[in-house]
């Protein structure tokens, strides 16, 4: 007789009964990403919201080569283009309303544009100047955010806040493929589905974070299939074309603002120019893919399909034209001015209020500038 | 006239009252970290705050330090007063890019267009028998970190008081709790209106002639102790709490040494680099016409922080602080 026979058989107890707590399948993203330009979808599209789109992006692109211009100038210390990605940009800024807020990345300064801050403002901190030119409160627009993906728990707290007082708001952050690799994304995904904030993350996989292709960055399906981890919808969308990004995050919105709580959106996009005006794409991927995008270009998908529907004509081309050519201009003359930087606000917004030991470098700094104020030649002045 | 005897309130107990009236006097406060609601925190300094004022004024987040001060940083950006709790002092460290890349430069970077009131409360320091990663001494990490304000309780009114300064401030501060005090008790009647200190101010807790002994949080009893016993070797020494490291109250430390001619800092953290580097520095460029000696340190050693078996090693007590005291009389030596 053995030992477990002498004790009596053994019975394990059965383990408590486990089920999902959420059915996976319906938040799983579609196989393909989603489409409206050059389909049937395309017909349903409202024609007014396709013109705006059109004007937008056709400013955007122009936007995105005067600045690149200014950086060869000297006029911007560094520009991170978004040139290909203009139909994610500008749908991020067009799909929110006024009470809204829209939290932005290093590289969306045309997403910030869009939502009508002032193009020179936006620029500031990669111009050189403070480090934040706008009011982020006048536009709900979250200052640019540099750290990847840092931005995204801020979102989910404001989307909260907002939430918590009855306030009907929705957050909008973007981030690139790059950044999903980062902790706050993991932290700020999971924090918005189990609070079920009000809160719509853009993913804007534009190929590289940098020169690390995609497939170096992650093993997932899809960015858009990580959404099912965390138990909120994922959604995959040709990102070049503009109708169907605005279809997919207006769903979005409209889902976070009826308290049915976050969406993951992926778009999926092509950063035709290289990482900034500093770096050289040509290191680590070849011409023909840059080709093949560039045939896939958000401005030609869209125009191609007005013309053909005859909601755009040559006319209606070279308006938007001439109106991106009239907002270049206005950004080359204000890009041309130096901006007017008191170095005395070097100490002005660390704390409301200086601490001591600052308001004694304040005083140094005060001194300095008076001496070198008496020894400069007539007429020079601080820079 | 009756007199109910009250009884003294724990450290613990006072943070508690602090955030429960800061709380009931302003519905932007908001409490929120790991363990904070149902279980009233592993401290218990937030108990009973869900429970009087609702799951969304006091939360139970999940459990990710850079989501908890990251999630707040956006709350505080729509007008909120967000309190954080990291569990212990080395729990923090997830949340660091959080709070130097954002809570602690926002006002900055924004030209002082959108503030950051948020409070961060760290248990922190060694004296508990805590495994590791539950016992460091952060405070050099913070005070390095330009933006933000770090105050260390010593005494339980002053638990309440820094407390709720910091959650009235409209800068960001980090509330650093010394966790071996959080169950020592003292004068203060809880039943009493108590005051709300300003941030950035010393106080001598004990006059003397001798010498100065500056000291902050969990290092404050160590050196009043320290000084009734320097007694008997004929020193008469003064103690300063420092209550607030940034913003430093240079004036009241120097006041002191300038009376005193001789100063040793004493606290938990490792001397290199430390808070006492600091502030020897400071004292040696504001005072040293006045110095007999050079100022001291008496700090924890240089090392991650030991085991609990040997801790006692490490934190500077009594003896080493007497040592300390001893050579001060430094032209006797020279």
């Amino acid at each position: 007789m053995t030992v477990m026979e002498q004790r009596g058989a053994y019975k394990p107890t059965p383990p408590p009964a486990w089920q999902p707590r959420t059915d996976p399948a319906p938040l799983l993203p579609d196989a393909e990403p989603y489409r409206v330009l050059g389909t049937e979808a395309a017909a349903k599209a409202d024609p007014e919201l396709l013109r705006t789109l059109y004007a937008q992006l056709v400013k955007g692109r122009r936007y995105n080569t005067q600045a690149t211009a200014l950086t060869k100038q000297g006029r911007l210390a560094v520009y991170p283009s978004t040139t290909g990605q203009e139909a994610c940009e500008v749908a991020a800024a067009l799909v929110l309303k006024e009470q809204d807020w829209l939290f932005p990345s290093y590289r969306d300064t045309l997403a910030v544009v869009a939502r009508g801050v002032d193009p020179v403002e936006a620029l500031t901190l990669l111009r050189g100047d403070w480090h934040t030119g706008y009011d982020p409160y006048e536009h709900r627009v979250a200052p640019l955010c540099t750290p990847l993906a840092t931005q995204l728990p801020h979102a989910v707290g404001l989307a909260h806040a907002a939430r918590l007082k009855g306030d009907d708001v929705v957050a909008l952050a973007m981030v690139g493929d790059g950044g999903t690799s980062e902790g706050d994304f993991h932290e700020a995904l999971n924090f918005a589905a189990v609070w079920q904030a009000p809160v719509v993350f853009l993913v804007q996989n534009n190929g590289f974070a940098i020169s690390v292709p995609l497939a170096k960055q992650t093993a997932a399906p899809s960015l858009a299939h990580k959404a099912v981890g965390y138990g909120m919808p994922g959604r995959l969308v040709d990102g070049n074309d503009a109708a169907a990004v605005h279809e997919v995050l207006a769903d979005a919105v409209r889902h976070a603002r009826a308290g049915g709580g976050p969406t993951l959106v992926e778009a999926i996009t092509y950063r035709v120019d290289a990482h900034t005006n500093a770096d050289d794409a040509t290191r680590y991927r070849g011409d023909a893919e840059v080709e093949t995008w560039r045939e896939h270009d958000p401005i030609q998908l869209l125009e191609r399909e007005l013309t053909g529907r005859g909601l755009l004509d040559e006319a209606g081309i070279e308006a938007a034209r001439q109106d991106a050519e009239t907002m270049a201009a206005a950004l080359r003359e204000h890009m041309n001015q130096d901006p007017a930087l008191d170095p005395m606000d070097l100490f002005a917004h660390v704390y409301a209020e200086p601490t001591p030991h600052l308001r004694e470098q304040q005083d140094q700094l005060r001194a300095e500038l008076a001496a070198e104020a008496d020894t400069e030649p007539e007429g020079g002045t601080h820079r | 006239m009756t007199t109910v005897a009250v009884k003294p309130a724990t450290m613990a107990q006072a943070l508690t009252r602090a955030l429960r009236d800061a709380m009931a006097a302003d519905p932007a406060v908001h409490v929120m970290g790991e363990d904070v609601g149902t279980l009233g925190g592993v401290f218990r300094v937030t108990d009973g705050l869900a429970k009087e004022f609702g799951e969304d004024r006091c939360t139970d987040t999940p459990l990710a330090e850079a989501g908890i001060l990251g999630t707040a940083v956006g709350m505080a950006m729509y007008g909120l007063r967000p309190v954080v709790e990291m569990q212990f002092d080395a729990f923090a460290y997830p949340a660091f890019e959080q709070l130097i890349s954002h809570v602690a430069r926002t006002r900055n970077r924004t030209r002082g267009k959108m503030p950051l009131p948020i409070t961060i409360r760290v248990p922190y320091g060694g004296g508990i028998g805590g495994v590791e990663h539950h016992s460091d001494s952060s405070e050099a990490y913070y005070m390095a970190t330009p933006g933000l304000h770090v105050v260390t309780p010593a005494t339980v009114a002053d638990a309440y008081g820094l407390l709720r300064a910091a959650i009235a401030s409209d800068d960001p501060v980090v509330v650093l709790e010394p966790k071996r005090l959080y169950w020592s008790k003292d004068s203060w009647n809880p039943e009493e209106p108590a005051p709300v200190e300003p941030i950035g101010r010393a106080v001598v807790r004990r006059p003397g002639r001798s010498a100065t002994l500056i000291t902050y949080g969990p290092s404050v009893p160590v050196c009043m102790e320290a000084a009734e016993a320097a007694r008997a070797e004929g020193w008469d020494l003064e103690v300063v709490d420092l209550r607030s490291l940034v913003p430093f109250d240079d004036e009241t430390v120097c006041a002191s040494v300038r009376r005193t001619g001789r100063a040793v800092v004493v606290h938990e953290s490792g001397s290199f680099a430390g808070p006492g580097g600091e502030i020897a520095a400071r004292i040696t460029e504001r005072c040293f016409h006045h110095l007999e000696a050079p100022v001291l340190r008496v700090a924890g050693f240089d090392i991650p922080y030991p085991p609990p078996m040997l801790e006692r090693h490490h934190l500077p007590g009594v003896d080493r602080i007497l040592d300390a005291v001893g050579r001060l009389q430094w032209e006797a030596e020279s």
